[in-house]
Order: structure tokens, then sequence, then C-alpha cells
């Protein structure tokens, strides 16, 4: 018996009850749909959050005040110390480090911004010029802050995109006066709508020299230090220059920590990609539903075909034949259902991906593979056991329809 | 061509066991023209079955063309079953969804002939049996008659040595009956050896040669 012919006999006990079919079929494209929709929306996640960090600057260190700790208890927290704050001065510092392009202190606060008898509530950053282009934001109208001594508290200020609009509604604020808290601010410039980015929405925050931000929050700590390295080879240079510079200035003490943007984004990416192993997991446990339905169709249909099981061993079908026979419906179910499903999933995404344009949702090449793969393997060994079955029937009773 | 010495058969029906075959010598030469009658139980359908390599004896040897089929394996029976003998059942076991011509075409089917040549015989046994212009139906939509032909095609299509008929007008009235018969006869004529089982004394006298079973033994013979 050939191929072909094995496969047009399946085919026409497959047609022979449409029903049956149709409904194996739908079973199987649905887990296959399910694993492809789910692990492209994971992975839409994951290159979202991964395009979201690499829009926050390129070869970024950062320092953030305090030292996180995952094991044990450092001593000052005993003693009721807080970590030691950063300055602008051990911001200024960092520059001496060869790897290092260029710094932006940062410092973050609420604050209340009014103009005439209009005000709201804004966070206030307080920066240095170097943040327009580590940051990688740009400006819609006049210019940014000015470069020079961040030690220096100029009165101006950088409005996001809705402030503007907000106090000022389609007029330009550039050269008016706003008011900060209780002090008053020069409008210089105006940010380009940027939209929200990790949480942070730069069109709602105000910009402030970073001693001014000082100065508005009577503090002295700085929130970050952006580091820019001078390429990527120095990222790593550039973190363990900071490490030193900072350390050494804190008097040995580890109170500051230092992260490469790539580590956090690494982390990110681990954290999403198993978050989309997981889910794809999950959906591929309705394939193997799928693939018992099968296993229970295919007994059902070896019990209602002992007749035909038996005349086909009369005919002069050995064993294997009859195996083989069987095994072929379950391997023509599966990779039509696979297909199928394989369609319906992209289609999924494409309405997925209609409705949230922001999110890149696209099925990973090895979701595919391991959903068709899972679809095509549960399908046939959950076979394996009805063929076995029909195979094994003793011809006589077979015939008699016991 | 068939020989079969000291075959018997015995089931286990719960604890007990039942002999349904007693030891049974059996010669039956090329082109012979045998019935088979006997009440129910009486073991002519478990001797068929033997016959056909659809059951094993319990002890005794099958010669087949003077080759010894008790020994062979399942995937060497079937090829015997599948090149030297065609079965003619009561129910006609027609597989419902295929149509007359693909009934016809499955033993070609599972014997592994190209399909060209599959064709050409089917195309010669449904002239033969007058099924052309049914070749296209269902089994449902065939009458009883056209039923049996089809499967009295489907078990020629390999040219069989050996054709087992079993109650082939069980199902059938007579006229339609005596129709089915005179298909099988001409058959034995072709040096087809038949063996036909059935409870009609009228159909096992035209037999050349008819044995009486009882109880799991072949009583009589009579050649006429």
């Amino acid at each position: 018996m050939k191929y072909i012919d094995v496969v047009q006999f399946a085919a026409t006990s497959l047609l022979g009850s449409r029903a049956r079919t149709g409904l194996m079929i739908l079973a199987m494209s649905i887990g296959v749909a399910a694993v492809v929709v789910l692990t492209a929306l994971g992975e839409g996640a994951r290159i979202y959050v991964v395009n979201q960090f690499s829009s926050l600057g390129t070869n970024l260190v950062l320092v953030f005040p305090g030292r996180t700790e995952t094991a044990g208890v450092n001593p000052g927290m005993l003693l009721g110390q807080i970590p030691r704050e950063i300055s602008l001065d051990d911001a200024q510092a960092l520059l001496k480090s060869r790897a290092i392009a260029r710094i932006t202190p940062m410092t973050i606060g609420s604050s209340q911004i009014s103009k005439e008898a209009k005000n709201r509530d804004v966070v206030v950053l307080g920066s240095t010029a170097n943040l327009l282009e580590v940051r990688h934001m740009s400006l819609e109208q006049g210019q940014f802050l000015p470069e020079g001594d961040m030690h220096s508290n100029l009165p101006v200020c950088v409005l996001g995109s809705k402030i503007n609009h907000e106090l000022f509604g389609r007029k330009s604020a550039v050269g008016a006066w706003v008011r900060l808290g209780d002090r008053r601010f020069r409008v210089i410039g105006i940010l380009a709508t940027q939209g929200e980015s990790m949480g942070f929405n730069t069109d709602e925050i105000v910009i402030v020299p970073v001693a001014s931000a000082h100065m508005l929050f009577n503090t002295s700590g700085l929130f970050r230090i952006l580091i820019e390295a001078k390429n990527r080879e120095a990222i790593e240079p550039a973190r363990k220059d900071a490490e030193s510079i900072l350390f050494a200035r804190h008097n040995g003490e580890k109170d500051v920590t230092v992260v490469t943007q790539d580590a956090v984004l690494a982390t990110f990416d681990r954290i999403l990609r198993a978050l989309t192993l997981a889910v794809g997991g999950i959906a591929a446990i309705s394939l193997a539903v799928a693939g018992i339905l099968i296993m229970n169709v295919m007994l059902i249909a070896v019990s209602q075909r002992v007749q035909e099981i038996g005349l086909l061993k009369a005919l002069g079908a050995p064993a294997v034949k009859i195996r083989s026979l069987f095994f072929a419906e379950a391997v023509i179910l599966s990779a039509i259902g696979s297909f199928a499903g394989l369609l319906l999933g992209e289609a999924g995404v494409l309405v997925i991906a209609k409705i949230y344009p922001a999110l890149p949702v696209t099925a990973p090449w090895w979701a595919v593979l391991a959903a068709i793969g899972t679809s095509l393997v549960t399908g046939i060994s959950f076979s394996v056991w009805p063929a076995r079955r029909a195979a094994q029937l003793n011809p006589v009773t077979a015939l008699a329809g016991r | 061509m068939i020989e079969f010495i000291n075959i018997r058969r015995s089931f286990s029906i719960g604890d007990q066991r039942v002999t349904a075959l007693h030891d049974i010598n059996l010669n039956i030469a090329a082109g012979d023209y045998v019935s088979i009658m006997g009440p129910s139980g009486s073991g002519k359908s478990t001797l068929l079955n033997l016959i056909g390599l659809l059951d094993r004896p319990t002890s005794g040897t099958y010669k087949l063309d003077s080759g010894d089929v008790t020994a062979l394996n399942d995937a060497q029976q079937a090829r015997v079953r599948s090149e030297k003998i065609g079965f003619v059942f009561q129910s006609f076991h027609l597989v419902p969804r295929l149509t007359a011509a693909m009934n016809i075409e499955l033993p070609l089917i599972l014997a592994g002939i190209p399909a060209a040549e599959r064709k050409l015989r089917v195309a010669q046994l449904l002239a033969n049996y007058g099924l052309t212009d049914r070749a296209s139906h269902r089994p449902d939509q065939l009458s009883g008659g056209q039923r049996q032909r089809v499967a009295i095609a489907r078990a020629t299509s390999m040219h069989p040595a050996v054709l087992l008929a079993d109650e082939p007008t069980g199902n059938l009235d007579q006229t339609t009956g005596r129709e089915v018969i005179k298909l099988l006869e001409q058959l034995s004529l072709q040096n087809v050896t038949l063996i036909l089982v059935t409870h009609d004394p009228a159909l096992a006298g035209r037999a050349s040669r008819q044995l009486r079973m009882v109880d799991g033994q072949i009583i009589s013979q009579t050649m006429s």
C-alpha cells in the first residue's frame, strides 16, 4: 500500500464524518492559535519595554543613592542612618573618568505651577543642559536649559507640551513668567510632545536648572545621575569609574548604586521572556487537551469502525497497515488543525495590532514552531493507543461487530 | 490445495473450555465446489475462519498450496489472505462511506497495486458484474443484490484461488439469492475453489461436495 493511498484512505474516513473532523480541527486550531496569540503578546510586551528603554538614551549608566543589598543588613541601617545623599559636586567629580562622555544630574520634586489664575500640580525635574541629549529629548520651541556651571540657579524653566497647553492655550509660553512654588521662573523653551515612556510622561513635567530645583525643594541631594559613556565598550569602565570615584568621595562608604542601562534592560528582558514562556506554556495546555480530545474521538472512531477494521484485515491488511491508516488520520487532523490555528492566531495578532498600535505584537518564530510541533506531537502520540487498539482487534470478532 | 491435519480449535469462555472443532482432517482440491451445512454452533463458521486465516487453530497443521500457513506471522498471513483468499459475507461488509467502485478497489489498494492498473481492473469488474452504472453509488444507494455483487467483485479483484462465502444469500430474497449463487458458481467453473457455508439444504445440494457438521465434527460427506 502506497503512502498516497494511505493518506487518501484516511482522508475519505475523515470526510466520512465531517462534524467529528471539524470539531477536532477546531480544538486543535484553538490550541495553536492560543499559543501564537499569547506568545505574540508576551513578545510584544518585551519588545515594547526594550524599545522604551533604548529611547531613554544610549550607553547609559545610572547612579542613584542608597545601596540595594539583597543579603544581610548593613551596619548603617542598624544605627538608623539613611544613605548619604549624592551632591552636585559628586556628579561633577564623575567627569574625571575618561570613559564618561557627559553626565546630567537629576532632582525630582512636585510643586504647583501657576500662571495668573490657572494652576496645577506638576512634577519638577531639576537637571542640566546635557539632559536634552542624554535622554534623547527634543524641543518644540525656544531653547533648553543654558550650559555652564551646574551650581547656578537661574530662574528659567522648560515646559512640557501639555503643561504649556494647559496654562497658555494655543499661545506660545516662551518669554512669559510662571510661578513655581514660591518662586518666579521665565519660560525659555517648550518640549516636543513625546508621550509617556516608562511611566514618566515628559509632556507633563517642568524642567528647571538643578540648582534652582534644590532651592525650590530645599534639598541638596540628587535623585539620579545619568552618565553617558563614550561608547558601548566604555559602558563597563564608566560604571567602575563612577563607583570608585563616588565611593572614594564618600570615604569608602558604598552607599550609592551604579548600574548600567544594559543590566536593567537585561533584567527586564529576562523577566518578560520568562513571562512569554509562561503564558505560552499555559496556552500549550490547551494543546494537550486538544490531543486528549483527539485520542478520545479516535477511540470512538475505532469502536465505531470495528467491522471495517475486521474487513480490512480479511482483505489482507496486516496490523501495521491498520495502525498506519489510523495514524495517518491523526497526522492529517493535526496538520490541518495546526495550519488553521496558525492562520487564526495570525489573524488574532493582526486584530490586536490594530487595537493597540503601540504594542509591537508579533509571534516569535520559536513559538510558532513550538505550537505546530506540539500540536503534531500531541495529535500523533495521542493516536498511538487508539491505532494500536484498532490494529490488535481480532478479525473474527471485529467482523461480527463485537 | 487446502489440507487440514488434526485441526482443533477451542475457546475459553469464562473458566470453561469449549471445543468448537475436534481434530478435523480435511482435503479440498483446487477448483472444488464445497458446501458446509450444519446447525448453529456446529463449528462451520469457525472452520471457514480457519481456512480464511482469520483465526488460528489451537493445534494441528493447515497447509495451503502445500505450504504450512499455521506457522506464519500476522503480516505473512495477511499477505496470503490478500493474494489467495477472497471473502463474501452474509452482511456484505461494504465500507459505507466508499462508493461501489472504491469498495471493489480496496483489496487492490491494500495490495499496493498502482493506481492506473487498479482503475482498469475495477472498470473490468464493474462491467463483469453489471455494476458500471452504479460505480459511484454508495452502499446505502444500492439494492441487496447489487451490494452482494459489489462484495463478490471485491472478493475476486485480486484473483484469489479460494473463495469463502459465509451464508452469502442469507440477507437476500430467493431470486436475488439464486443470481448471487450463479455468479459464485461461474467463478468455481473458472477453477476457483469455492467453499460455501449455508443453512439452506437446496443451496448446499448444488455443490459437488457436501460436508455436514455437528458439534465440531464433520459427520458426513457427499459427492454429487
